[in-house]
């Protein structure tokens, strides 16, 4: 291997639990001095209420802390250190400015139920950002309240939900796209829907006719997303919309590839009634290993009576909140959303701007063609089309040499990429679904599209490599099997003791 | 451009690879009907010192431009946040990775995810803990619906000093799988109707919810309340807005809970003007295969070393679809990342200490504002107290106001028959001075009549 | 593969070895390796009846879940206790140490849809055509 790749061995350290690192009587805490009467638990609760002890709270030094939680991070790989093509993710930049401005102390500060008359300010992000989502989409009116794309599925779902009954109009299914994330279903699940799949064409996308011979009146909606987990734009979408609608049904778009459209286009103008965003995504703000992120949810006027309590209304020069909604489908989380997570997103959208947004995606969708191709000699394309933000391809080719998509993955950490998302969508056997974003400079793209060339030549030449891979890597192929069969979900003190 | 490196240098090759002249072109993947034909309608982009500025002047609090004081709480707490905690928060590695899909390069976030869970089990006196939920209420709705799948009987009830938030929730997310919701009044003391809910349990319950300390701060009998609940054949689930509380409660789940979820805002995470914050939520060793969320668990990899994936995940979205557990997909992580801090830092014997001067805080502030108005209830509580005033909350939080104090939260809007109540929160941020200064005030609003204004103000 | 020629099988890869008035019933060798390594078992309660094609038992792998569907209507009479600490044995030998429920037989008339040996491995190999 060139000396150039990224990945390269080096010194990484061990850090055991937190729970081992425990030692009685140390202390990484300062606590002010107490300027009342001691109140003392043992005389004014009932005693049989009395915590015993805290048994199994760590007990360490602030440098001890510290360290630890350094040497955590170390084994971590994040955007910022390096290339993360995780397909459906969006894993863009995010900027540093907007970490300073969700800390600033009038927003961090900010109690949820403090009175109105001093949290104008933080009404008027969100009631601006509303504003920009709605420009951004084509839709009417938004809520800020999901605190995840999936929760923002659920709102969506729910609302149309709400509307049909309102209507007298229960129905029972949702159609879901093959090509649909888990959560779609999921989603419609707990809004107590049965879910029917559709099957997508051999161009990767649904058809006209698919939707037609599934659509009828107990469909409450089609949930669709766009462009779709293959990053093929859904070139029937407005037919597809116009049938769901003549049967009275509603079309929910999973916004989670808006990445593809901003400023080109607007789901709006595709018969979308309601969809929703992913902050964490499109917008910037950060994934932090797992959340928190956003996942604010646009509607079509016809839908607006239904969002969650409470929405935000202006009365002159005064932004109120207004919890006066009667057909409200009520609330998914407590407070008003991850406000945090909406400033980021709203400095962002201020940041860029209409020209800079559509720059970003037109780049994204830039980036993603040049890798597919670059990469379809080398890997199985299934569908060589144009794609969008996102190419999947498949491990077909490498197949015959006993390597599989994750044998690619995994290799692909040795040369210090992070991989793309394996195995999804399902429709791809093997897949392997890359999306760059806009947020990467061409060495890099060239960079990554030559350790996968190397990859491929490897599986033929060297398939043992890969199916040893990663070999630089603190850890290597953790027995998932072992987890599962016998899950040890957490640290026990040595002497088995009540906490 | 911002935050995009490739410029038209680096265009032209690149497009030049795939046929197309100029980056415009790209538009033509999208059909022509669809493609906008103008800009966006998006206000001109900042820079990034214009940026600060406008975001500064949004940020600052009231026309005065000072700190209000504030004594609210009501499953938001103002803590003290070390220095630590954001110093971790802040190394990219943590904030800028995703969901470790892939362990081998994601171990960090999946050991500190190990330790998170390790904490709340330990805190909650229970066997097993997810990875975290959105917040403390929908950690409530999920408690419900594990309950109703494990049961599969037709109703919960909740008792009306739970948060009003989290019942809302709950009652948003059960409505559509025709899940009932019963309401279990409380007494004159402050805690649950014990027997109401006596007089409302049988055999059609899937599970009790009782929070503790509840929203008005006082305490329950959790082993009581579990006695009564499991007599039926249903589950206890116990919600904990103040977790700092367990410092120095037994914990619920040595009392009898069955389910333990709650909101762990107070360690570690700011106000931030209601979120994110992160539910936590804890069950039983036989429950596990029930559980929403995500779960972390240890392992080995081909050389024996030791390492953390994530685990039993056919219970989620991405495997089982619709028939998952929940639709969680992203945990709440770098949120249960401040909590593990936070809990670090504290530790056994800080928290014990902070909960104690929270404690007494609290015991001072009842002491002296009963001079002033009226303590509504008797119960013990732990860190806030609902008191009634001589008139209309309100008006009396007006003209705290005006002094730049927030003296508390009005409870009318979730309690139409508490008028005159406020409730008020006192942490370890306030010092002696502040309360007595909210005394002070509140006394002389008591005198003032309503409406008139003293000269000089 | 391996089929045995003494039990019957279903399309949706089950194996039957009739008892009398009982089947006893696991899933076969083709679908064990297709699930990979089965990490745990829901298997149902003693005494629940089951109409045919009804999910009977739920098996996990890592990444995947598969349902275990009634071959015919009955009832349960007895299951493999052991899966619930190793779920492993469905995969070491599915025919015998991994079989998972006893049905007392509610309708033998259902019987007669059930796949021989030959008839499942000519199945199996169109399905491997199919990809």
């Amino acid at each position: 291997m060139k000396e150039e790749w990224p990945g390269e061995c080096g010194l990484v350290l061990n850090e055991p639990l937190i729970f081992e690192r425990s030692a009685r009587g140390r202390k990484g805490y300062s606590l002010p001095k107490l300027d009342v009467e001691r109140a003392e638990a043992e005389k004014i609760w009932p005693r049989k209420w009395i915590r015993k002890d805290l048994e199994g709270l760590p007990e360490l030094s602030e440098v001890e802390i510290v360290r630890h939680f350094t040497r955590l991070s170390q084994w971590n790989y994040g955007v910022d250190s390096g290339f993360y093509p995780l397909g459906s993710c969006t894993m863009k930049y995010n900027p540093k400015v907007n970490e300073d401005l969700a800390r600033l102390p009038g927003f961090a500060g900010a109690h949820p139920y403090q009175p109105e008359e001093i949290a104008q300010g933080a009404l008027q992000l969100m009631d601006d950002l509303e504003r920009f989502l709605c420009e951004i989409s084509g839709m009417d009116r938004a809520t800020l309240q999901p605190s995840a794309g999936a929760q923002g599925e659920l709102t969506g779902m729910l609302m149309i939900r709400a509307y049909l009954s309102d209507r007298g109009d229960p129905r029972r299914k949702v159609l879901v796209p093959d090509t649909a994330h888990g959560t779609n279903p999921a989603s419609s699940g707990l809004c107590g829907y049965q879910v029917v799949q559709v099957k997508s064409n051999e161009r990767g996308v649904l058809s006209a006719q698919a939707i037609e011979e599934k659509m009828d009146e107990d469909v409450a909606a089609l949930m669709v997303t766009n462009p779709n987990t293959l990053g093929l734009f859904e070139e029937n979408i407005c037919q597809i919309a116009e049938i769901v609608h003549g049967k009275g049904g509603q079309v929910y778009c999973d916004g989670a590839n808006l990445n593809a459209l901003l400023g080109l286009t607007r789901l709006g103008g595709m018969g979308i009634d309601v969809l929703h965003f992913n902050l964490h995504k499109t917008f910037s703000t950060p994934h932090g290993g797992g959340g928190p992120g956003a996942g604010p949810v646009g509607v079509k006027g016809h839908l607006a009576d239904y969002l969650p309590v409470p929405i935000i209304t202006r009365k002159g020069e005064r932004f109120q909140f207004d919890y006066d909604r009667p057909k409200t489908i009520g609330k998914v989380r407590s407070f008003f959303g991850n406000f945090a997570v909406l400033v980021r997103a709203y400095a962002y959208i201020l940041s860029l701007g209409a020209a800079g947004l559509k720059r970003a995606s037109l780049v994204a969708l830039l980036n993603a063609n040049y890798i597919r191709s670059k990469l379809k000699d080398h890997y199985h394309l299934p569908y060589d089309l144009p794609c969008m933000h996102e190419c999947v391809f498949s491990d077909r080719l490498q197949g015959k040499y006993g390597v599989t998509a994750l044998d690619i993955a995994k290799r692909l950490m040795d040369y210090g990429f992070h991989p793309p998302t394996i195995y999804f969508p399902l429709v791809v056997h093997g897949a392997l679904m890359i999306e760059p974003t806009e947020s990467e400079p061409k060495e890099t793209l060239d960079q990554f599209i030559e350790a996968m060339v190397r990859i491929a030549r490897e599986a033929e030449s060297e398939p043992g490599l890969l199916r040893d891979a990663p070999h630089k890597t603190k850890v290597s192929r953790l027995d998932e099997v072992l987890a599962n069969r016998k899950p040890v979900l957490r640290w026990k003190p040595p002497t088995a003791r009540e906490p | 451009m911002r935050y995009i490196p490739n410029a038209e240098n680096d265009w032209e090759s690149m497009l030049q690879t795939m046929g197309y002249e100029r980056l415009e072109d790209l538009m033509t993947i999208l059909p022509e009907p669809l493609r906008m034909k103008k800009a966006l309608e998006l206000p001109q982009p900042l820079s990034e010192m214009e940026l600060v500025q406008h975001l500064r002047s949004l940020s600052e609090p009231g026309p005065q431009g000072k700190r209000v004081l504030s004594f609210l709480g009501a499953g938001a707490y103002d803590h003290f946040i070390p220095a630590v905690v954001d110093h971790v928060l802040r190394r990219s590695e943590f904030y800028t990775a995703y969901t470790p899909y892939q362990p081998e390069i994601s171990q960090g976030t999946l050991q500190a995810t190990f330790e998170f869970q390790t904490l709340i089990c330990q805190l909650t006196g229970m066997d097993v803990a997810n990875a975290s939920l959105y917040d403390g209420a929908s950690a409530v709705a999920e408690g419900v619906l594990m309950a109703h799948r494990l049961k599969g009987r037709k109703k919960c009830l909740l008792s009306r000093s739970v948060h009003p938030e989290s019942r809302m929730v709950t009652r948003t997310y059960s409505h559509p799988l025709n899940l009932q919701l019963g309401e279990i009044s409380y007494t004159s003391t402050g805690t649950t109707d014990l027997e109401d809910l006596q007089r409302q349990l049988d055999e059609e319950m899937n599970a009790v919810v009782i929070q503790q300390p509840n929203f008005f701060g006082c305490l329950e009998d959790v082993e009581e309340a579990a006695k009564m609940v499991h007599a039926r054949g249903a589950l206890l689930i116990v919600a904990v807005t103040e977790p700092l509380s367990m410092a120095l409660l037994q914990p619920p789940g040595l009392l009898g809970a069955d389910i333990v979820v709650g909101e762990g805002q107070s360690f570690g995470n700011p106000l931030n003007f209601g979120g994110p914050y992160v539910g936590f939520f804890a069950t039983k060793e036989g429950f596990l295969r029930s559980m929403p969320g995500r779960l972390v668990g240890q392992t080995v990899d081909r050389q024996g070393r030791r390492g953390f994936v994530l685990a039993v995940a056919t219970r989620e979205q991405h495997i089982r679809r619709e028939k998952a557990t929940s639709n969680i997909c992203t945990n709440q992580a770098l949120c249960a990342l401040a909590v593990l801090v936070y809990l670090s830092l504290m530790g056994k014997q800080g928290l014990k200490e902070l909960a104690e001067i929270n404690l007494s805080k609290c015991e001072y502030a009842k002491k002296k504002l009963s001079g002033v108005g009226r303590l509504r209830f008797s119960a013990p509580t732990f860190n806030e107290f609902v008191l009634t005033l001589n008139r209309d909350a309100s008006s009396v939080l007006q003209i705290l106001l005006k002094e730049g104090i927030v003296g508390g939260l009005s409870l009318k809007r979730f309690y139409p028959e508490m008028e005159r109540e406020i409730l008020v929160c006192v942490t370890e941020k306030h010092a002696k001075e502040d309360i007595d200064r909210l005394a002070e005030i509140l006394n002389e609003s008591s005198v003032r009549k309503q409406g008139i204004q003293e000269p000089g103000r | 593969m391996n089929f045995p020629k003494e039990v019957k099988y279903t399309k949706d890869h089950e194996w039957i070895r009739m008892e009398g008035e009982f089947a006893v019933i696991g899933i076969t060798d083709y679908a064990q390796d297709k699930l990979g390594s089965i990490v745990f078992v829901e298997l149902p309660a003693l005494g629940k009846s089951f109409k045919k094609g009804e999910t009977l038992v739920t098996v996990d792998s890592v990444k995947a879940v598969a349902e275990v569907y009634a071959p015919m209507r009955g009832r349960v009479e007895a299951v493999n206790e052991s899966l619930r600490d190793n779920p492993e044995w469905i995969n070491r030998e599915c025919y015998g140490q991994g079989w998972m429920v006893r049905l007392k037989i509610g309708d033998s008339a259902e019987l007669s849809s059930l796949l021989t040996s030959e008839a499942y491995e000519a199945f199996v190999a169109e399905e491997e055509a199919k990809g």
